[in-house]
């Protein structure tokens, strides 16, 4: 269990939330670029100093500001997914797992969790060889290797294409259970972090405008086949209107009402729900 | 050693002496100005920069100044038994307060390239400062490391004005190739000062050509 309450003041708000993580569970946090996001995930950290507040780890506090506590960073079990990876160029692909492992030359761990990643053969070769793929499994594999308690991924596949992210978001998945980490995720992508979380929290501005398990969150029944895509078309008929809409790498054309149709424009992101006897499609929204 | 010789000597022995001892204070001169978050830090990068701005000959006067025996520095000092003025010694001081800046500004801007994530990386996975700096941060900027190497010796091997002033012309001492080439033309011996600035000359150009080789090799193995 993860418990964190945290205020600090930032240039034009100031943060304040309140996140409850279960152990082993997915968690996100999602919202418009610019709401305070990634300081979260460096108040974690230990990155950044809060102002007030505290963070508490399966009931080991790593801050307090009414004890003065502030664990610094290295002594924080987790393991942190930046944005450009953060790999270390002048070590090897093997090495940058080794500096991660507490227990230094287990070179069968390393191979191991290379392994894990598809990047074995590639534990002698440099950095700058690696595709952005490549590059991404294994700041995650590094970011795992200490078997941390909190995997903290800040916006983790944005700079990979589409077809991509989709494939590194099963393995993600994948290696969270496998290493039985909880997982907190900063992400604007609303795909992924409803495929991803079983928990969200909406931020903005730097406060939680509203959390909930992700079915709650976007209204998903369990009994229907939900997809969630951006409206990258509207077509005006004259009884009904049409929209094409992209989910992943795919393109479908719905036909919906006019009245409907007026309700959105491109680039929302819709939840389209299918049952046995109709398809629905509405727009997916957080205020 | 035939007199010839001996400026050479002395030349590169100040260089070589000068260079290791800045590597070793500009290293962490420069990591504190790339990291610190202090109020001043403007102040501390405009004082090691002094020696960019200050002519050389007023630098040499005002470092003879603190280390003659008539002030209170070269007093002090004098009671340990040191005496800088005059001698190979404060040569070496005088060099490394005059090239200090050549050593400081690649290493702060190498450090400054890196991106931050890569120190906060190695911080997430347990590591202390002492390793990070060794182990990702020095480690990151080589190429930044041998251009101040070199810059601070060819600079070190072309100085005049501090070396005039703090060392004087004091044959196997202080008398250093450059103020031998001066030395040399002021009596009307073109040949020596002929041949001394062509090793000087030499020297400093292939280390240059080398530092580029290097560095583009580096630039072609993906960093910078």
């Amino acid at each position: 269990m993860v418990e964190v309450k945290l205020s600090k003041k930032l240039f034009s708000f100031e943060l304040n939330i309140d996140l409850r993580i279960d152990k082993g569970s997915f968690v996100s946090i999602f919202g418009p670029s610019g709401a305070g996001k990634t300081t979260i995930l460096r108040l974690i950290a230990g990155l950044e100093k809060p102002d007030f507040g505290y963070i508490k780890v399966d009931n080991e506090i790593w801050y307090s500001s009414e004890d003065n506590i502030n664990l610094p960073t290295r002594l924080r079990k987790i393991g942190f997914v930046f944005q450009d990876y953060a790999l270390f160029e002048n070590m090897s692909v093997g090495k940058n797992i080794e500096f991660a492992l507490e227990s230094k030359s287990d070179s069968k761990l390393v191979d191991e969790l290379l392994e894990l990643v598809q990047l074995k053969e590639y534990k002698n070769q440099k950095i700058s060889i690696l595709s952005g793929g490549q590059k991404q499994r294994l700041a995650l594999i590094r970011a795992l290797a200490r078997k941390p308690k909190l995997l903290l991924l800040d916006e983790p596949m944005s700079a990979l294409d589409l077809s991509l992210r989709v494939s590194l978001q099963d393995e993600l998945l994948l290696l969270q259970k496998k290493f039985n980490t909880t997982a907190l995720m900063v992400s604007h992508e609303v795909s992924e972090v409803a495929k991803l979380s079983n928990y969200i929290y909406i931020v903005k501005d730097g406060k939680i405008l509203k959390h909930g398990k992700t079915q709650e969150i976007f209204g998903i029944d369990e009994n229907n086949v939900n997809i969630i895509g951006t409206v990258i078309e509207k077509k005006a008929g004259d009884i009904i209107g049409k929209v094409k809409v992209l989910i992943g790498v795919s393109l479908i054309y719905l036909p919906i009402s006019k009245e409907l149709l007026a309700t959105l424009s491109v680039g929302d992101k819709v939840l389209i729900t299918i049952n046995a006897f109709k398809s629905t499609i509405s727009k997916v929204s957080f205020e | 050693m035939s007199d010839f010789w001996v400026p050479i000597y002395l030349t590169f022995k100040l260089a070589i002496i000068t260079t290791i001892v800045l590597f070793f204070l500009g290293v962490f001169i420069a990591y504190f100005l790339a990291y610190t978050k202090s109020p001043f830090k403007f102040l501390y990068e405009a004082l090691v920069n002094v020696p960019l701005f200050l002519p050389p000959i007023v630098l040499g006067f005002y470092i003879l100044v603190i280390f003659s025996p008539a002030s209170f520095v070269g007093k002090f000092l004098d009671t340990l038994g040191i005496r800088l003025v005059f001698h190979f010694s404060g040569l070496v001081i005088g060099s490394i307060i005059y090239s200090l800046p050549f050593m400081v500004n690649p290493l702060v801007s190498g450090f400054r390239s890196l991106p931050n994530s890569l120190k906060e990386a190695a911080y997430t996975l347990g590591k202390t400062k002492f390793e990070t700096f060794f182990k990702v941060l020095l480690p990151n900027i080589k190429p930044s490391i041998l251009s101040a190497i070199v810059l601070t010796f060819v600079h070190t091997i072309g100085e005049f004005g501090v070396v005039l002033m703090i060392g004087g012309n004091i044959p196997g001492v202080t008398k250093v190739a450059s103020i031998a080439i001066f030395d040399a033309s002021m009596a009307l011996n073109y040949r020596l000062a002929n041949l001394y600035s062509l090793i000087i000359s030499t020297v400093s150009l292939s280390f240059l050509v080398i530092v580029f080789f290097v560095n583009k090799r580096f630039l072609l193995n993906g960093r910078s």
